[in-house]
């Protein structure tokens, strides 16, 4: 294939310029800088690229969950007219495996394919039909293997392995006290399950690939993380890092979904082999095989008290379907095993977690992160508890709340804030939504809808609480550090101060953050943040609530710096003394004597920049007990829900949820609150719609169609009270706040519903046969009005 | 084949479309308009929503062909002379945009009701968007935009 003669080095299509922001600081309510152009159409997201010369590429996914490849023929498809290039295994040219903590999986795979949906073949053609009907002209000889699907299978010694290293990809043992001696008075048991779920991002995987016409290329793409795909691609394309640079498109939704790597090596391999640009955009079925999800879990518990409430012993065992490769599982099963008791004092504790290879689809990062499994199962075993207590079950989580000076299972003591307690307590004092009357009643408000099923005749009444906690930030010893540039200048006579970090803005509103902060601490209206990118070192990942706290403190401390070096000026000019100095409305103001000099005058043409790289304090590995300093911060969040379940017809309506959250401090309340909205939608969607559907390793059901989302009719309206109790070891004392609502919305969703139906309810989601007792989850039909089968041993 | 129709009030013409692709598909490849988003292409999110002659549809469910001699109008013909339309302000004040990926869906679909209807009740609301999927703000803030902007209509 030719080199296109002139390669244009940027999009052609006019890119929007940075928005500079003006109003708002910490603390404030502040309207995104990104918000017109998103409602206008304007803004640019990675599927909306385009370039002169531009072709698609397209990936060719194996039909099979686990086979043999014995050949690969792509001789016709290279011979359809408008076919630029076709790409195996073979022509990737350096690492032939990629992978964000383990590198197992083929960027295009050879000999064998251990998931349904793992790339094979790659085109890229002028029209994109055209490269999908080239894609079944490639030739593909499989031996079809018998799947794994199972992960106890999965776990048996003679069970094939489908890695070298073997099948069992992690196990983490955590061994608190002694289970073995300690004596209960009251013990309950119980078996949880939980569904795989969907990030389900609106915007399907996007980029583009720009060939530089010197061997590197530039990469246009939507991600959650830039350096650690900037690395991976750089790796499998044998280039240097620096002729790979990623540039930040527009992101529609991440949730997780877009940390492993997509198209990137993929769009990139095809843009240097054409010498054109490659855009690749994926549908939404291939979307669905195109990322990770969140990892089904099979969790058994035991929790042991005393007569009058107070926790003895947990034991967990908690089993995790990995699917095919790595991804950050590792991290996943950490999680797990370190939040499996949940947020309680417990003396002695035993958890098991383990993660699994088998043949479904890989899993790996959600909103949640490990914690959103045990948390369903933690929860609905306190219930439990309670009710073989005779307790009331808010009691029971207050009186065994952990609190700062315990420590966890795995050793690490809890650091203030942690005021799970209070966050009970408040949560228990907010007033219940007024009782509707079922007659009557507006049919749009009552379970099932406007499909007109139900006129309240089996409507029943419940409600549920949970409690969730989670770790912010990188864990277990990660080097975890974000970097920022922060440069004050002049324009137009006005100073303009100009933030340039990595972080991925997912739709979370860290550009808009940045502003706040940069606006807050150099006293400066107009800030203009820059696209991300990867001419600035890493900002770490837009993961595991921590951009506001990491590259929120990165871009603190370098206003901090900028500032200084202001202050030192003019110290040396006007000799004040800078302990009094403040910066207002873009003046330098002295305590007492007003305005000093306004920065566009004491800069005089110069500018003024810093960079600061930041890391929070250091995190350690878990020793083979599962003991250690692991993690650096823990949000919390309550949960109240209210439902209506028609019993008969099996369906739901959630009339309210409520929630209390310590947030240290709420840095921009109206996308605070955003954040608490959506990741309750989300926990709402695992409690009663979403699960990608796996058989025989196949989804079933990977379509908008039949993987159901919740829409404005299933989402409640939704109550919150704000606690700001600062952590003094983070920037402005703020915790990580994206994802204890998705957490414990679920649990407080089907202890509502066990509530009003009485039913055991132990998997979600929960399906309409389930509150019906149609089937049960485990197997075990329960009889109508029965309340499962009984585990208590009271 | 060749399309012609009107878009945004401008009279456009394109050649060499191929009878399977959408509208959809001419207005963001062919026609460089790429506000209107493709997050299912089956008609279930919502998020490329437009007006055919008037009437609010998903652009993924519609061929080209049938746009033939038509009057679309896309998430960019609604802002007039610079200024955004009440419906578009509002969900920017509101925080209704997170990621903005469902936006223009939920702009355009805010835009129909509220011509139908200036004075929804909330069940209305929800009703008329429960069509269009969004996956960041659990919908309250987006309830909150649509209240906001029917307000300010209303009064206008």
């Amino acid at each position: 294939m030719t080199r296109a003669e002139t390669i244009p080095t940027t999009p052609t299509r006019e890119r929007p310029e940075t928005p500079v922001s003006t109003p708002g600081r910490v603390g404030e309510s502040t309207t995104r800088a990104d918000g017109v152009p998103k409602v206008t159409g304007e803004f640019e997201y990675s599927s909306d690229l385009w370039m002169d010369g531009m072709l698609y590429g397209a990936t060719l996914r194996s039909p099979h969950p686990h086979a043999n490849i014995w050949s690969v023929d792509t001789s016709e498809a290279e011979a359809v007219p408008g076919i630029f290039a076709v790409l195996t295994h073979e022509d990737v040219p350096g690492r032939k495996v990629c992978g964000m903590e383990v590198p197992d999986q083929p960027v295009l795979a050879w000999e064998r394919v251990r998931y349904q949906g793992e790339p094979i073949a790659l085109v890229a053609a002028d029209h994109p039909e055209t490269a999908r009907r080239a894609l079944e002209k490639i030739s593909v000889e499989y031996e079809v293997l018998d799947p794994i699907t199972d992960a106890e299978e999965a776990m048996r010694e003679d069970t094939p392995k489908l890695h070298l290293s073997g099948n069992l990809l992690r196990h983490i043992h955590v061994v608190h006290g002694d289970v073995d001696t300690a004596e209960a008075d009251v013990v309950v048991e119980g078996e949880y399950e939980v569904g795989m779920q969907d990030q389900a991002f609106l915007g399907p995987e996007s980029g583009l690939a720009v060939p530089d016409g010197r061997g590197g290329v530039d990469l246009y793409i939507s991600t959650q993380w830039l350096h650690i795909d900037r690395d991976q691609v750089a790796e499998s394309l044998g280039l240097e890092p620096d002729q790979v640079r990623l540039h930040l498109s527009g992101v529609g939704g991440a949730f997780g979904g877009r940390e492993d790597l997509s198209m990137q090596i993929h769009s990139c391999l095809l843009a240097l082999h054409t010498g054109r640009p490659v855009k690749m955009m994926y549908n939404r079925e291939e979307s669905f095989y195109g990322h990770v999800h969140r990892h089904p879990a099979r969790m058994r518990y035991e929790h042991g008290a005393t007569r009058d409430g107070k926790l003895v012993y947990i034991k967990a065992r908690l089993v995790f379907d990995g699917g095919a490769y790595a991804s950050s599982s590792n991290a996943v099963c950490l999680n797990a095993g370190t939040f499996a008791c949940g947020p309680y004092d417990v003396p002695n504790a035993l958890v098991d977690s383990y993660m699994l290879y088998t043949n479904n689809p890989p899993c790996g990062a959600m909103r949640g992160f490990g914690a959103v499994q045990v948390c369903f199962a933690h929860e609905a075993q306190m219930d439990k508890l309670a009710k073989a207590l005779g307790m009331d079950p808010v009691e029971l989580r207050i009186k065994n709340a952990i609190k700062p000076g315990d420590r966890f299972p795995f050793g690490q003591e809890v650091p203030p804030p942690a005021p799970v307690a209070e966050l009970l307590e408040r949560l228990k004092a907010m007033p219940m939504p007024e009782e509707e009357d079922i007659t009557g009643r507006d049919l749009r408000r009552l379970p099932g809808g406007v499909s007109n099923v139900t006129h309240g005749e089996g409507v029943r009444r419940g409600v549920g609480y949970a409690v969730g906690y989670k770790n912010v930030g990188f864990s277990a010893g990660f080097d975890d550090y974000s970097t920022a540039k922060v440069t004050l200048s002049v324009e137009g006579g006005e100073p303009l101060v100009r933030v340039h970090t990595a972080a991925a803005e997912v739709g979370q509103g860290i550009v808009t953050l940045e502003a706040q902060i940069a606006r807050t601490e150099l006293g400066v209206n107009k800030i203009a943040v820059l696209p991300a990118d990867t001419s600035i070192d890493s900002a770490g990942s837009t993961s595991a609530s921590r951009q506001s706290y990491v590259t929120g403190a990165a871009v603190k401390a370098a206003c901090e710096a900028v500032r200084e070096k202001v202050f030192a000026r003019v110290r040396e000019e006007f000799g004040e003394d800078p302990d009094g100095l403040s910066i207002e409305d873009g003046n330098v103001v002295a305590e007492g004597h007003g305005i000093v000099v306004p920065l566009a005058e004491l800069l005089d043409g110069e500018e003024i920049g810093e960079l600061v790289k930041y890391r929070h304090k250091p995190t350690y590995p878990l020793d083979e007990n599962g003991q250690g300093d692991a993690h650096v911060q823990f949000a919390f969040a309550a949960q109240r829900a209210i439902v209506e379940v028609d019993e008969e017809l099996g369906l739901v309506r959630v009339v309210e949820v409520a929630t209390t959250q310590d947030v240290g401090k709420a840095m921009n309340p109206q996308a605070l609150e955003g954040q608490i909205e959506g990741g309750i939608a989300q926990g709402l969607g695992l409690a009663l719609l979403e699960e990608i559907q796996v058989k025989e390793g196949r989804i079933q059901n990977a379509s908008f169609t039949d993987y159901l989302l919740p829409t404005i009719l299933d989402m409640p309206p939704v109550k919150m009270e704000i606690l700001e109790l600062a952590d003094p070891d983070a920037p402005y004392g703020l915790k990580g706040v994206g994802e204890p609502p998705t957490i414990a919305s679920t649990p407080a969703i089907v202890a509502a519903l066990r509530d009003a139906t009485g039913r055991e309810l132990n998997r979600v989601p929960v399906k309409p046969e389930h509150i019906v007792g149609i089937s049960g989850p485990t197997g075990q039909p329960p009889q109508p009005g029965s309340r499962g089968p009984a585990a208590e041993r009271a | 084949m060749r399309l012609s129709c009107t878009v945004n009030g401008e009279k456009r013409e394109v050649e060499n479309v191929w009878e399977g692709e959408s509208l959809l598909y001419v207005l963001r490849e062919r026609m460089g308009l790429y506000g209107s988003k493709n997050a299912c292409e089956q008609g279930e999110c919502g998020s490329c929503s437009v007006y055919l002659d008037g009437t609010l549809v998903c652009s993924c469910l519609v061929l080209a062909g049938q746009a033939e001699g038509c009057e679309i109008l896309t998430v960019e013909g609604l802002a007039e002379d610079e200024r955004l339309h009440p419906v578009q302000e509002a969900f920017v004040e509101a925080g209704a945009v997170q990621c903005g990926f469902c936006t223009p869906g939920f702009v355009v679909a805010t835009h129909d009701l509220l011509q139908r209807n200036i004075t929804p009740s909330e069940a209305e609301i929800r009703e008329a968007l429960a069509g269009n999927l969004c996956r960041c703000t659990g919908y309250e803030k987006i309830l909150d935009a649509v209240r906001l902007a029917a307000e300010r209509m209303a009064a206008s």
